[in-house]
């Protein structure tokens, strides 16, 4: 039987031992008429089958691996490095349970540990957790922190338009009509009205917390050293969602203020597998620690007078404080904040700069051949990283479709999340795209296909 | 003496100018910095590709893993990890797909997805499902969230109140208490059972429904689940249910049929997807005809009928009145190939035949045990269940003591101090998985344990001393908190 080791006769055995007859004396418990409903799926399969079966449905889907791919918007096609792969497929890591056994479970915790550190160092800030699940959520749960730090008494939670649509649609399920909570937004107007300084007028004595992103959902890059300051002076909670890999070059919210961090993990060697699991980033500052929602791993020594690690803060839990917890997360993203954590450390100082600088100069360099194509135009006039925004002289989906006859991922049709943007692409960079492979892509975008024809 | 088993961090085993990874030179010209926006240090380690090897392998040496030993943890279907299942999931066609690709350069993997859907729904009886919930705990905030809306939609937003057993994870409450309900705890009768008098007092209209874990989470299906569903029904609130416990009603009872309205699976328990020293996980929400407008979204759709020459085209669809979008994407897709594989390779037959072994490999184990562990509820259990550490003669040995004992003998630790009902609560869950053999081993530890209370106690009470770690300073923890380096 698959995956079930008991021989018929084990199986007997065990039945007489607790004194029944047959399997179904076990159920005796369920009502009669509920008891063992048809079901209707096939037939079990051997390995040999499945596989196959599985081999050929994976074939009907276009990897990106077999693509050029310009499409970013929050998933980012990034080398991940072998070493990765063979460290998270080892069984002691990724068929372990959660560490509330520390004495069994150093490997996890340690790893969890380093991690927060990691990430804390990266983003500038005190302090961070074991994950969220991804960047969706882990703005929603900034936002339900900073509802608790006025302990429901401001209730409006301000929230740039350059964050990603989905991050702000998640915030709304969270939050939205939660005691009254309500999540401004301004309206999008165009790319150039989407700066600090807009969102500055709208902070008031009512807002919890004012929510960016950075780089933003079109690319764009501001120092919100000041904003940080209007932010705190109005006395709300400063929140920034950040890209890891930019962080790799650019100042750090820490330096400029915020008093939370919060992003998308995936870029960090976390495979783009239609969309997760992904890894929620949570950084904070140290005094907002014991608001913050999710697992928490400390220092301390076991009985043997060794350095080692638990699980720490746990009154903030679900699993603890029940109804009055921080939030009702128990499962988190264990696994990828392993392999974040791998990563980051297997690239280190140099590696993480390196990459980002490849992507932003590889971006750049595309903006600046895009920008010179007829009829498109970037539309970023502000420093960008790694993405970027550029008008086309046609709908977006159909300039993509012949993209793709040409073997090319193209970026995002910006109508597609905001209606107001048509024939609008958000283009997105990486490591991966090839000087050749940005040419290409900026050959067919001009209508010159002569060369592919072969 | 003991070997001294602390291992460095990564920032001890640093060195300067030291490179793990290498990138290509740039193949385009450098563009310019903006100055003002760069950092200024960047505290990352540096060190070889080695030494990142050699750490991180030495550090999994120090886990307790399923594929290590025996996890008889309660509420927790700790079984086996099928191996294939992993590797399907890193196939390029399912792992290196972006999640805002066109549909139809994603037709296999929306196949999947639409089809686990099915799949959930055959096996629990509801209408319609999503697979949007990263975890159990974000699929219950889902599906009460539902209930949410469907209260309001209807006008009855006084309907606040949402009644949840003493018995249930600490999720349950939390989930209903983000999604702006007033939390009633029902009692549990002296069977196990949800107590009706305690329940009667709560049905009446400020009633938006109650969140049920069956079987419970002392093992038991409960007897009185099919009245206290009907009185909550009868009062105008709906049914929730928490699915953590569903490998033991897999092919046994399907949970709309019982009456439920709304549940969550657990794709990370019941379907065999790797826990991952504490996720990801997968959730799944399932409901019936009533709610199934308000599922979080987008769902994978047939947008394309098949035609005589052309398979469906499958596509994305937000439900009408849905709750809304619950994460950045369309939920753990890596995991639900590997909860699909799973799925593929029991079949029918072999799904039912999990529930049954899982309940056998309770039962055994209950059976071996009850004589020397006080059982508290001693009837037929269904995958799990629930001793109670209290013996007149040794009373100063806890379940915690027992739970650490069992290290020194190389089993995980069961569930401890949960449910909250049973005082010194060692909750066992074997799973289906698990030979005799093992539980043959498992029982004669257990018992030896037992002995070793009463006789020498202070072997408890000083366990694990086998292990490469002994007792944390929780208290150090917490009090000199150091949560990075």
């Amino acid at each position: 039987m698959m995956f079930i080791p008991h021989s018929d006769a084990e199986r007997d055995e065990m039945l007489a031992a607790i004194g029944i007859q047959s399997m179904d004396d076990l159920f005796e418990a369920i009502p009669k008429r509920y008891r063992f409903p048809k079901i209707n799926l096939h037939e079990g399969m051997t390995e040999i089958e499945a596989s196959a079966q599985l081999k050929e449905i994976a074939e009907a889907d276009l990897s990106v691996e077999d693509v050029s791919c310009f499409l970013g918007a929050g998933a980012y096609h990034h080398y991940i490095p072998a070493v990765i792969d063979n460290l998270i497929s080892r069984g002691e890591f990724y068929t372990a349970y959660t560490p509330y056994q520390p004495e069994i479970s150093q490997g996890t915790l340690q790893g969890i540990f380093e991690y927060q550190s990691l990430i804390a160092r990266l983003t500038g800030m005190e302090a961070a957790n074991a994950s969220h699940y991804d960047g969706a959520t882990a703005c929603a749960e900034a936002g339900i922190l900073a509802y608790h730090q006025f302990r429901g008494k401001r209730k409006k939670i301000l929230v740039s338009p350059g964050l990603h649509p989905h991050y702000a649609a998640v915030m709304q399920t969270y939050l939205e009509n939660f005691d009254g909570v309500h999540i401004e937004i301004p309206e999008f107007k165009s790319l150039d009205s989407v700066t600090p300084q807009n969102l500055a007028d709208l902070i008031d004595e009512e807002t919890a917390m004012v929510m960016v992103q950075y780089p933003d959902f079109f690319g764009q890059l501001f120092d919100y050293s000041e904003f940080a300051e209007i932010v705190h002076a109005k006395g709300a909670l400063f929140c920034m969602s950040v890209n890891p890999i930019a962080l790799g070059l650019l100042k750090t919210p820490g330096e400029m203020g915020a008093d939370i961090v919060v992003g998308e993990g995936q870029p960090l060697g976390i495979p783009l597998s239609l969309g997760g699991p992904y890894l929620g980033l949570f950084a904070a500052k140290k005094d907002l620690i014991r608001k913050v929602s999710g697992r928490i791993v400390g220092e301390t020594v076991d009985n043997r007078g060794q350095k080692a690690y638990v699980l720490t803060l746990t009154a903030r839990e679900q699993h603890i404080r029940r109804e009055k917890a921080t939030s009702n997360i128990c499962s988190n993203q264990g696994l990828n904040a392993l392999t974040a954590a791998i990563y980051l450390s297997l690239l280190g100082k140099k590696g993480l700069q390196d990459v980002a600088r490849l992507c932003y100069d590889k971006a750049h360099y595309a903006a600046e051949r895009i920008s010179k194509i007829p009829g498109f135009h970037v539309l970023n006039s502000t420093p960008f990283f790694h993405e970027f925004a550029v008008a086309c002289p046609a709908p977006v989906s159909e300039i993509n479709e012949h993209l793709l006859h040409h073997g090319i991922l193209g970026g995002l049709d910006l109508s597609r999340m905001i209606p107001s943007l048509q024939n609008v692409m958000l283009i997105a960079v990486t490591e991966l795209n090839s000087k050749e492979a940005i040419d290409d892509f900026c050959r067919i975008l001009s209508g010159d296909e002569n060369d592919d024809e072969s | 003496m003991m070997m001294n088993r602390e291992q460095k961090t990564i920032f001890e085993l640093s060195s300067e100018g030291r490179n793990g990874f290498r990138f290509p030179k740039s193949d385009v010209k450098a563009a310019e910095l903006p100055n003002d926006l760069m950092r200024e240090t960047l505290p990352l380690p540096e060190l070889s590709e080695m030494d990142v090897v050699r750490h991180y392998t030495r550090l999994s040496a120090l886990n307790y893993s399923v594929d290590t030993g025996f996890y008889p943890l309660g509420s927790c279907t700790m079984k086996y990890n099928p191996k294939i299942c992993e590797k399907a999931a890193r196939f390029s066609g399912f792992s290196q797909l972006h999640p805002l690709q066109p549909v139809e350069t994603v037709q296999g993997a929306l196949l999947i997805l639409y089809e686990m859907q099915e799949i959930l729904q055959e096996i629990s009886g509801f209408h319609a499902a999503s697979l949007t919930p990263a975890a159990g705990a974000h699929g219950e905030f889902s599906g009460v969230k539902m209930i949410a809306a469907y209260h309001n939609q209807r006008d009855n937003s006084r309907r606040k109140v949402m009644l949840i057993p003493d018995s249930a994870h600490g999720t349950n409450p939390a989930s209903s208490v983000m999604c702006g309900f007033r939390v009633q705890p029902v009692n549990t009768n002296e069977r196990g059972n949800i107590d009706l008098k305690s329940l009667a007092a709560y049905c009446n209209d400020e009633l938006a429904g109650i969140m049920i874990t069956n079987p419970n989470t002392l093992g038991l299906f409960d007897e009185n689940l099919i009245e206290a569903i009907d009185m909550v029904h009868q009062a105008g609130g709906l049914v929730y249910g928490d699915g953590a416990n569903m490998n033991a009603l897999l092919g046994i009872a399907k949970p709309a049929e019982l009456g439920f309205d709304v549940m969550h699976f657990n794709l990370h328990k019941t379907f065999a997807t790797p826990h991952g020293g504490g996720g990801p996980g997968a959730g799944a929400v399932c409901c019936t005809e009533r709610l199934r407008d308000f599922l979080p979204g987008p769902i994978a759709a047939v947008i394309e009928p098949a035609t005589d020459e052309l398979p469906p085209l499958y596509g994305w669809k937000m439900p009408e009145k849905s709750i809304g979008q619950v994460g950045s994407f369309w939920g753990h897709f890596d995991v639900i190939v590997k909860a699909y594989t799973y799925c593929l390779m029991l079949g029918r037959d072999g799904l039912k035949r999990v529930a049954e072994f899982a309940t056998l490999n309770a039962n055994y184990l209950m059976s071996a045990l009850k004589d020397v562990y006080p059982l508290p509820y001693d009837r037929i259990c269904m995958h799990e269940f629930v001793l109670d550490v209290k013996w007149p003669d040794a009373p100063d040995v806890r379940a915690l003591d027992v739970a650490k004992r069992l290290m020194d003998y190389d089993f995980h630790p069961p569930t401890n101090y949960f449910p909250l009902i049973v005082h010194e609560a060692l909750m066992i869950e074997p799973t289906e998985t698990e030979s005799k053999q093992t539980l043959d081993l498992f029982i004669e530890a257990m018992r030896s344990i037992a002995k070793e209370a009463h006789e020498q106690p202070e072997l408890l009470h000083d366990a694990p001393v086998n292990t490469p770690f002994g007792r944390m300073d929780e208290v150090k923890a917490a009090k000199d908190l150091k949560i990075t380096e």
